[in-house]
């Protein structure tokens, strides 16, 4: 089985997909965090995955950049939903519609 | 695998390409879970597993450090959290309420739509399959040290501003997370 560039840009459209699927679908505040998290993967698969065929490190640096940036989302996007359900008691994205405009 | 390969063939052959595939199937079917599972917390351990696994497609593309950062930050860190907020609000299981909205089916015909310049670039670009420096995943000014060492150098060297601007960004998200977890909020309704 010989593996190509094409073959892990498939496998990172799919992963991004599933993501982009369930931020758009799911109700619940923490699971389309999760999609987010898949989503961010998928990206550093293709960095990774460029990085080598081109031989060039920078790949490898930025997804360590990207690695950094869904942590940080992760730390406020919990936040925010420890916030919307003090007040709102739900975690429902639904619920959550005050500037409903 | 890896540098000894001969010149003009792909960089995963063999076993490494059946390796590769396995661990594809192997993150495809936790991530389909995660977005598919009711409960919170199931969704959780199935992307924990995705996570392990994009570690080890890190690793046989020889990214070995990213493929260790993954685990560390992913595994060890931003999983704990999501599951202890999982634990904290503790969602009555939504057993009235249905987990997906009702324009589901609008969104899965979405994926077609994004699928064509996808495929379209997959048609007519060809990229380069070959490293032309295998070594330069590991070698510093010619001389050969580790894929830590090297990307450590890159990183402290050529972006070291990206660098501190990533600190920044984390000290920013530690404050606005310490704020908005406070409990000091009027409720709106």
């Amino acid at each position: 089985m010989t593996i190509t560039i094409n073959h892990f840009l498939i496998l990172s459209f799919l992963l991004f997909s599933i993501g982009f699927f369930g931020v758009l679908v799911r109700r619940n505040f923490l699971t389309v965090l999760m999609s987010i998290e898949l989503m961010l993967n998928a990206v550093n698969i293709n960095l990774i995955a460029f990085s080598r065929r081109l031989s060039d490190l920078t790949g490898q640096v930025f997804s360590v950049f990207v690695i950094t940036i869904a942590a940080g989302e992760a730390a406020i996007g919990l936040a925010l939903t420890i916030s919307l359900f003090r007040q709102r008691k739900t975690l429902n994205v639904e619920e959550a519609n005050i500037m409903r405009g | 695998m890896g540098a000894a390969e001969a010149a003009g063939s792909a960089l995963l052959t063999g076993a490494a390409g059946w390796l590769f595939v396995g661990f594809a199937v192997l993150i495809l079917g936790p991530a389909i879970a995660v977005v598919a599972a009711k409960n919170p917390v199931h969704s959780a351990l199935f992307l924990l597993a995705s996570f392990l696994l994009v570690a080890c497609v890190f690793i046989l593309e020889e990214a070995e450090f990213v493929g260790a950062v993954q685990i560390l930050v992913y595994a060890g860190g931003i999983m704990v959290l999501f599951l202890f907020v999982i634990m904290l609000v503790h969602q009555r299981t939504a057993a009235g309420t249905a987990a997906f909205q009702h324009q589901w089916d609008i969104a899965l015909l979405l994926l077609p739509v994004f699928m064509i310049p996808f495929l379209y670039i997959l048609g007519t670009e060809k990229f380069a399959d070959i490293a032309r420096n295998p070594d330069a995943f590991r070698a510093v000014s010619g001389r050969v040290v580790g894929n830590t060492e090297a990307v450590s150098w890159l990183m402290f060297r050529d972006y070291l501003l990206p660098f501190e601007v990533a600190s920044v960004f984390l000290l920013v998200a530690m404050i606005g997370a310490v704020v908005l977890g406070k409990r000091s909020f009027e409720k709106v309704d």
